[in-house]
């Protein structure tokens, strides 16, 4: 290995021509501009930077082509709300039906009741002896003196349609308590099925049945079908039921029993069409939806589209400004440069976040829309900002123009806007570079602060700023964190970014740095 | 000097017409909302009297039926002899009400600034002195950081963790609940327990800047030829960056810190209304969002005069600093 790796080395030294002592290829020659790159990629924040940059770049530009949802699609679901539909009671009180022409009052109830508790089959009352038959288990009929009086079940005959006569519904509870599947009543023959419903030929009057359902809500009727499903299944001791309608909608009921009031109560779930708000983060909305129901992740993507764009546009505005009235002023001097420098000097007082919430209120209150809004923004954002880069420009200008290459420019003859353009600010395009760069940073928060204070971007359109104004109700705040931290460290690394790459940047600019 | 002095002052309140006059005109342009509002309120009531003539009266009570021109003279005489109206939405004067929470912004902004000194300058001058090392990468990106967290985002942050995970400050207002109930010393306390957030906020969003600035001029100090000599000279490192370096440093710094003063009192807009904390902020932020002119048109008056006061103060400073400049007369 070793005799190898030497062999190769001088393999290598041999592949090298000596160069001569003044030969050029023996230094390496940079340009001013590798240097500076150079520089730059040296430094480990800036490198960090342009990385988290190029991040948020793909993500806002391309991501949202790649996301498959719409940058204002809403997301629905079904919410079961439960609500109550009916109650069910099982009967477990004697029910009295007199027979027709008779009463049968409550004086009488009390006094058969206390005589089936006693187990006795006849009871006395005025006098008179009425006589309690059992005809099967908790039906029982009474009569005095030979004729019926009534019937006590705890069976109840429930008509269908038309009122059911007495001797139907006799005739009815006793063949269902015997378990008969006919009887005659009035010399009628009529049907009992399995259900207990009560058949005349094809014809269903009635049934018989344990159970009392009473519905909750006016406007609920339930039917016959659901209410033997639902005795069935209190029978069998279920808790949940799903029942087919008539009109083939498939409704899901959750039963409870109460013990106190012996009741079942039934609830309905409806199932309503919602907005999916709020969802957590799952397969669909890895970030989870939005208080209106929007795709998270979608609305972060074209969120920072948003942000970026009004960022680089604000600082194109406040640099072609700044450029023109700052070269102006640096290269004229005298009253030129005076009233620039006192419009310079006017700007720079007039505060711009008050100024800019008056307006936005303004702009609340005509109602305007919101794309022109975002216009609106970005111009007033960047009609503010340039007297920062005119400051720097006639500085910059100020210095260069004494310079002896101003001199030669001016011996040639050269044009004064040539002069300026070609050869003043170009000179002046690193510290210009810099300062935009992390200008850029200082627009994206403060385009953000106004969205986030309701003043900046609006509704429908997204800006990280106007994803985190949820957050306002410290419900949200704490409870869906995935609505409004991804957006401030989306918002957070691209600022981050722009700030690690501009001062790299002016590090890598500086000749003095020694790197 | 003095001359200059003077001259400086001129051209200010030069500058403070143009800005109060443009300031004027913006907000005379808007539609006043405040007073349609109001308008249409009061015309509401029974037996009133209709719209139109409640929106003219208003309008007249407010001068506000006069031309540009006319109402900014008069809205600029009062302001000359202190009167800047009542404020629309307080119903007081507008100087009662900037009296009342002026103060409270001054406490809470002097208080972030020096624990944003005591912060910044040893960190950058540390940071400084160890260039390109592990330190220096971790203020630099610190200051970065601070420098690009939104307010509104960190505060939430700052709320999450502190109020509601950890339960030790509430969240929002400057009073606790039972306020009332407790003695000059407990209602000291309280009102310093609910201010900590949003000192906190301040201090961490704005002292990234200053440590920047220390750290660059001290690295510029650094590199110039008088500390080659001090250390050519076989002084200690510690004498050479804390007496040669550093004292050299506090020129750039202590302008700039003059120049920050004035800005103590302009109130953290941002952050007070976040925490809701009366204070200057806060309430002019509330009076601008229903357009209250008297107040809105003081505050930004108000902000413009700070800015030049801290333009004059870190001028002056510097020539007061630094015995190399001399201001040519």
């Amino acid at each position: 290995m070793e005799e190898n790796k030497q062999n190769m080395q001088e393999q290598n030294e041999q592949e090298k021509e000596p160069y001569s002592l003044n030969d050029d290829r023996r230094v390496k020659v940079l340009s001013p501009n590798a240097m500076v790159l150079q520089r730059f990629f040296r430094n480990r924040l800036a490198v960090l930077g342009l990385i988290m940059l190029l991040v948020m770049f793909v993500f806002s530009f391309i991501g949202g082509v790649i996301s498959p949802y719409r940058e204002d699609e809403q997301f629905y679901r079904y919410e079961d709300q439960m609500k109550e539909y009916v109650g069910v009671v099982r009967n477990n009180d004697f029910r009295y039906t007199a027979a027709d022409g008779q009463k049968f009052d409550t004086i009488l109830q009390a006094e058969f009741q206390l005589a089936v508790n006693n187990e006795r089959d006849s009871f006395e009352y005025k006098g008179t002896t009425y006589e309690v038959l059992e005809e099967g288990e908790d039906l029982y009929s009474i009569s005095a003196d030979g004729t019926m009086l009534a019937i006590a079940a705890k069976d109840i005959v429930n008509a269908e349609g038309a009122e059911v006569s007495f001797d139907v519904k006799y005739g009815a509870l006793k063949a269902y308590t015997n378990e008969e599947e006919s009887f005659t009543a009035n010399g009628k023959e009529y049907e009992l099925d399995e259900e207990g419903n009560i058949l005349d030929g094809e014809t269903v009057l009635g049934y018989v049945s344990r159970f009392v359902v009473s519905s909750e809500s006016a406007d609920v009727v339930p039917s016959r079908v659901f209410k033997e499903e639902l005795e069935t299944v209190i029978d069998n001791d279920e808790t949940e039921f799903t029942f087919v309608d008539e009109d083939g909608v498939e409704n899901s009921y959750k039963i409870s029993y109460d013990a106190t009031t012996m009741t079942w109560s039934v609830k309905q779930g409806r199932e309503t069409y919602v907005y999916d708000s709020y969802a957590k983060p799952n397969k669909e909305h890895w970030l989870g939806t939005d208080s209106n129901g929007m795709d998270m992740l979608t609305r972060l993507m074209y969120g920072g589209r948003v942000s970026l764009i009004i960022g680089f546009i604000v600082v194109i505005i406040e640099t072609v400004l700044g450029v023109i009235l700052g070269g102006l002023a640096g290269y004229f001097g005298k009253w030129v440069d005076m009233l620039i420098m006192r419009i310079v000097d006017i700007f720079y007082c007039i505060p711009s976040l008050p100024l800019i919430i008056i307006l936005g209120a303004a702009m609340d209150a005509a109602k305007v829309d919101p794309s022109i809004r975002m216009l609106y923004l970005m111009l007033i954002l960047g009609f503010l900002g340039w007297p920062a880069i005119a400051r720097l420009v006639r500085g910059q200008i100020l210095s260069l123009r004494e310079q002896e290459f101003m001199t030669a420019t001016e011996a040639c003859g050269i044009r004064v806007s040539r002069r300026i353009f070609k050869h003043l600010i170009p000179n002046v395009i690193p510290q210009l570079i810099v300062t935009c760069t992390m200008s850029l940073g200082s627009t994206i928060i403060m385009e953000a602060t106004l969205s986030f204070l309701g003043m900046g971007v609006k509704f429908p359109f997204a800006s990280w700023g106007n994803i985190i104004t949820d957050v306002n109700s410290a419900y949200v705040m704490t409870h869906y964190w995935f609505v409004w931290i991804p957006a401030g460290i989306c918002l957070l690394i691209a600022v981050l970014g722009f700030n690690f790459v501009g001062d790299g940047l002016r590090d890598a600019f500086d000749p003095k740095m020694k790197r | 000097m003095r001359k200059y002095i003077i001259k400086r002052l001129l051209l200010s309140v030069m500058i403070l017409f143009c800005v109060s006059f443009i300031i004027y005109t913006i907000l005379r342009c808007l539609p006043s909302s405040y007073v349609e509002h109001t308008a249409i309120q009061l015309s509401q009531a029974p037996g009133a009297k209709p719209y139109e003539e409640w929106l003219e009266q208003l309008n007249a009570s407010y001068g506000m039926d006069k031309g540009i021109l006319p109402g900014y003279l008069t809205w600029l005489s009062g302001a000359v002899r202190g009167q800047f109206g009542d404020s629309w939405k307080y119903t007081v004067p507008v100087l009662e009400k900037f009296n009342e929470v002026i103060w409270l912004s001054f406490i809470m902004g002097a208080i972030a600034f020096i624990l944003e000194l005591i912060i910044a300058i040893p960190l950058g001058v540390i940071a400084a002195t160890k260039q390109y090392s592990r330190t220096d990468y971790a203020v630099t990106a610190g200051a970065l950081v601070g420098i690009s967290l939104p307010t509104f985002f960190f505060a939430t942050i700052l709320k999450l963790i502190f109020s509601v995970n950890l339960g030790w400050f509430d969240l929002y207002g400057l009073v606790g609940r039972d306020y009332a109930k407790l003695d000059a010393m407990g209602r000291l306390l309280d009102m310093g327990n609910h201010l900590v957030l949003p000192i906190a906020t301040l201090v961490i969003v704005s002292v990234g800047s200053l440590m920047r600035y220390t750290r660059t001029n001290m690295l510029e100090v650094l590199n110039a030829d008088y500390i080659r000599t001090a250390r050519a000279k076989g002084l200690s490192e510690k004498k050479v960056i804390y007496q040669h370096a550093f004292r050299n440093t506090l020129i750039p710094l202590v302008t700039i810190i003059g120049g920050s003063l004035p800005g103590l009192f302009s109130g953290a807009l941002i952050t007070e209304t976040l925490f809701m904390i009366p204070g200057i902020g806060y309430t002019s932020y509330e009076a601008m969002r229903i357009g209250d002119i008297p107040f809105s048109m003081f505050y930004m008056t108000f902000l413009a005069v700070l800015t030049l006061a801290s333009n004059l103060i870190s001028d002056i400073m510097y020539a007061v600093v630094d015995p190399r400049v001399r201001i040519a007369d």
